[in-house]
């Protein structure tokens, strides 16, 4: 009886320990690795290689990938495809960079996380002169570099456009697409007017508790002339120009311009409120440019709206920049192939024939200028502007805090539960904290 | 309680049990017959609990040097994480994260019985296309959650169905009482039919004379559905209610695709140890993931001992045992903080 009465308690025991550790996730992963040493000089090596990235929907991608197969036999390149999820993909990379995997060799990065892996030494440095920099827009060079060294070859570009319904304003009696904040009030005020417009909003940008917000917000704190972190990388957001910009967006929602629905929007949210004809404006990307012009009646803008750069407090506003960089992972062997791929892959020859299935921005402005592209893509002398001003997100190490600490801070400004000025100080306070770190 | 715990029974008195006559070879012959599964136990469950309770003494300590690059290494911080956790600059998040599950999980788990107990009583009934109803009940359970989390997400947009329908203007999807009442809605959709096929499979095998003998005894349908239906389906429901405790004790994937991460009002434990991984705190997830698995082991643990769920498949024995002992007076006192299942016997 003795033994029975074990053994039940173990079984019992065991049963709860079983589905207690489903409760552990993954989080047991590996320790950290200490830092590998990463120079410009040891790119050597030749042989096959991968390719690491998220989905190319349009080929685009993989048109370039199969040219240079067909060019280099002995150096093909692999495509390891990653989750549509940023988040994921960003994981994935870690984790490999963590164990010093050897599987991934060129990365896919979202700009935004250049510097942290820079940091880490999970990428190499590249040589400059080996990537055709000059012809590229200086922004987008800018944000593949970390500390003044070049550590990746800017991909494609993406820059905030905004998007009007000039058909709206003109019978309004509004000329020009709104450059500063209170003209977008003013353009908003007459447009509302219209009984054709009485059920519409004004304004909506993505204002979601995600990366979102942080593009919006640190737009709105740039396009009022103040900056997130300084040069030296201090954060400077309990200023008169971040509360000038917050309260842009608080007083918004509380006026009306902003409807209360944008507190949930993202991208595909906004998209597809001014689809439907409900926004009179909106901040967004390039990317939903395609499907407000449809001409298979989806749209219910279709040849009534417009772009220009975004709209600021003084003058046009300061876009956050977008885009992807691509990188050689430090842990990789044939560097000397990768090198060859990525200005192959980035260079100018590709990226135009790219524009013909993808409407991804390219980074060479010589396309922004030719006509036979932006007949096709007509933004891009819009996008253009807004790139010639467009600033990086916060160049931070532990971009992951930051970027989860600006929203921690400014959603509940957004709803009403803390006053901007709070917000702003808590912010500064968090920012500095994680510096500190 | 003190009165109605029992003493455990006096083991060394009673050699004679069925267990006595394992001698020592047969005992060491059934331990390597079930040393394979133990050694796939101590690789599948005991190695990834201790390595993550030892990486959660483990701070990552990172910093930069000059040139910019990163400078870390794991430093050894004992208990430092969960001290920072419990009374550190960020416990608030912690309590509200735990506030929230716990919550969700009663709030669901109640929902999903009383819902679930419905649906069984409804299938159990002879009608024509009962087969279909039963097969189409299960159709929410067998939709992935983060989908259905999509699907509900979709429905409780700001121009979503729910506002359409109701004619509001709901945000369910930002913060808030809403967006708390949308993920218990989804999730009550989803897993109550868990709880009513359990129920009805529980109901199937009572025999149908006990209902006779009730109509003849003027039983009325509530009479005999709460005299001999609740009694007898009871073991196959607390089984049931215990694995929906423990699944929405660990609740992930609902709130974070429903209504997103980093929302306070939604954020559950399991979350908040994703958000820590995912900044690559190894050593707070860790530590939250510990938490969360002895909460998890607290409440299965008290659950089986009040309620008595039969989960091992060892309590008619039990039973029998004790209402023996209980005839019987015991030798001697065998002191036990333990609450035995005697309680629950009578």
């Amino acid at each position: 009886m003795k033994q029975r009465s074990h053994d039940r308690r173990g079984v019992l025991s065991a049963a709860l320990v079983t589905v207690g550790v489903l409760a552990l996730t993954s989080c047991a992963s590996g320790t950290s690795a200490p830092a590998a040493s990463s120079d410009a000089a040891e790119l050597t090596g030749r042989g096959p290689i991968t390719y690491v990235s998220s989905p190319d929907a349009s080929g685009a991608a993989q048109q370039s990938i199969d040219a240079w197969n067909a060019e280099h036999p002995d150096e093909l390149v692999d495509w390891i495809e990653l989750p549509l999820d940023a988040d994921q993909q960003r994981q994935q990379m870690v984790q490999n960079a963590q164990v010093k995997g050897e599987a991934y060799t060129v990365l896919n990065l979202d700009v935004v996380w250049t510097s942290e892996f820079a940091a880490n030494r999970w990428i190499t440095a590249l040589p400059e002169d080996a990537l055709p920099l000059d012809a590229e827009i200086p922004a987008t060079v800018e944000a593949a570099r970390y500390r003044d060294t070049l550590y990746a070859a800017p991909y494609y570009t993406d820059a905030a456009l905004l998007y009007s319904r000039t058909d709206l304003m003109q019978a309004a009696g509004v000329t020009a697409p709104p450059q500063t904040w209170a003209e977008l009030q003013k353009a908003c005020d007459a447009v509302l007017a219209l009984p054709e417009a009485a059920d519409m909003s004004c304004y909506a940008g993505q204002f979601d508790k995600n990366e979102g917000l942080t593009v919006n917000f640190s737009e709105a704190v740039n396009s009022a002339g103040g900056s997130l972190f300084n040069a030296d990388g201090e954060p400077t957001v309990d200023t008169p120009e971040a509360l000038t910009a917050l309260n842009f967006l608080v007083d918004g929602f509380e006026s009306g311009m902003i409807p209360e629905a944008a507190i949930t929007f993202q991208e595909e949210q906004g998209r597809q409120s001014f689809l439907d004809g409900n926004l009179v404006f909106l901040r967004n990307w390039p990317y939903v440019y395609a499907s407000f012009s449809a001409t298979d009646g989806s749209s219910a803008v279709q040849d009534k709206f417009g772009t220009s750069p975004i709209p600021g407090e003084t003058g046009p506003g300061v876009s956050t920049l977008g885009g992807r960089n691509i990188a050689i992972s430090s842990y990789a062997e044939n560097k000397a192939t990768a090198l060859d791929f990525i200005a192959f892959f980035t260079g100018q020859e590709q990226q135009g024939d790219r524009l013909a299935v993808s409407s991804r921005a390219p980074v060479f402005s010589e396309f922004f200028a030719d006509d036979a592209v932006t007949e096709r893509l007509p933004y891009l002398p819009d996008l253009l502007t807004s790139l010639e001003k467009a600033q990086p997100r916060p160049k931070v190490v532990q971009y992951g805090a930051t970027t989860a600490a600006i929203q921690d801070a400014i959603y509940p400004a957004l709803t009403g539960d803390t006053s901007p000025e709070e917000a702003l100080a808590d912010l500064q306070k968090a920012l500095v904290g994680i510096a500190a770190e | 309680m003190s009165t109605t715990t029992t003493q455990r029974p006096e083991q060394r008195t009673t050699p004679a049990g069925k267990t006595g006559r394992l001698d020592l070879g047969e005992g060491r012959r059934a331990a390597l017959l079930l040393s394979p599964t133990f050694l796939v136990l101590a690789l599948v469950v005991l190695y990834p609990l201790l390595s993550a309770f030892h990486q959660s003494l483990f701070g990552s300590q990172s910093g930069l040097d000059a040139d910019g690059f990163v400078v870390e290494g794991d430093v050894f911080v004992g208990l430092g994480n969960y001290v920072q956790i419990f009374a550190g600059t960020d416990a608030a998040r912690f309590y509200n994260a735990l506030w929230n599950t716990t919550f969700f999980t009663f709030t669901t788990v109640t929902l999903e019985v009383i819902i679930g107990i419905a649906m069984a009583v409804a299938m159990n009934r002879a009608f024509r296309g009962r087969a279909l109803l039963r097969a189409s009940i299960l159709v929410p359970w067998a939709i992935p959650t983060a989908v259905s989390g999509l699907l509900w997400r979709w429905m409780f947009q700001a121009d979503g169905i729910v506002n359409t329908l109701t004619n509001q203007q709901v945000l369910w999807t930002a913060e808030g009482f809403a967006a708390q009442a949308a993920v218990i809605v989804a999730e009550v959709w989803k897993t109550a039919p868990f709880i009513g096929l359990l129920v009805l499979a529980g109901m199937q095998i009572i025999p149908e004379e006990v209902y006779e003998a009730a109509k003849l005894d003027g039983a009325n349908a509530w009479r005999q559905f709460i005299a001999i239906t609740l009694p007898l389906v009871r073991p196959a429901l607390l089984v049931a209610v215990l694995f929906r405790l423990l699944d929405s004790l660990r609740m992930f994937d609902l709130p974070f695709v429903l209504i997103g991460p980093r929302k306070s009002s939604v954020e559950t434990l399991s979350i908040l140890a994703w958000d820590e991984s995912n900044q690559l705190q190894y050593g707070t997830a860790s530590a939250f993931s510990i938490i969360l698995l002895l909460y998890v082991a607290v409440i299965a643990y008290v659950f089986i001992t009040i309620l008595g769920a039969d989960v091992v498949g060892e309590k008619k024995p039990k039973v029998v045992r004790a209402r023996r002992r209980a005839q019987d007076p015991p030798a001697h006192d065998a002191p036990s903080s333990e609450p035995t299942q005697t309680k629950v016997t009578r």
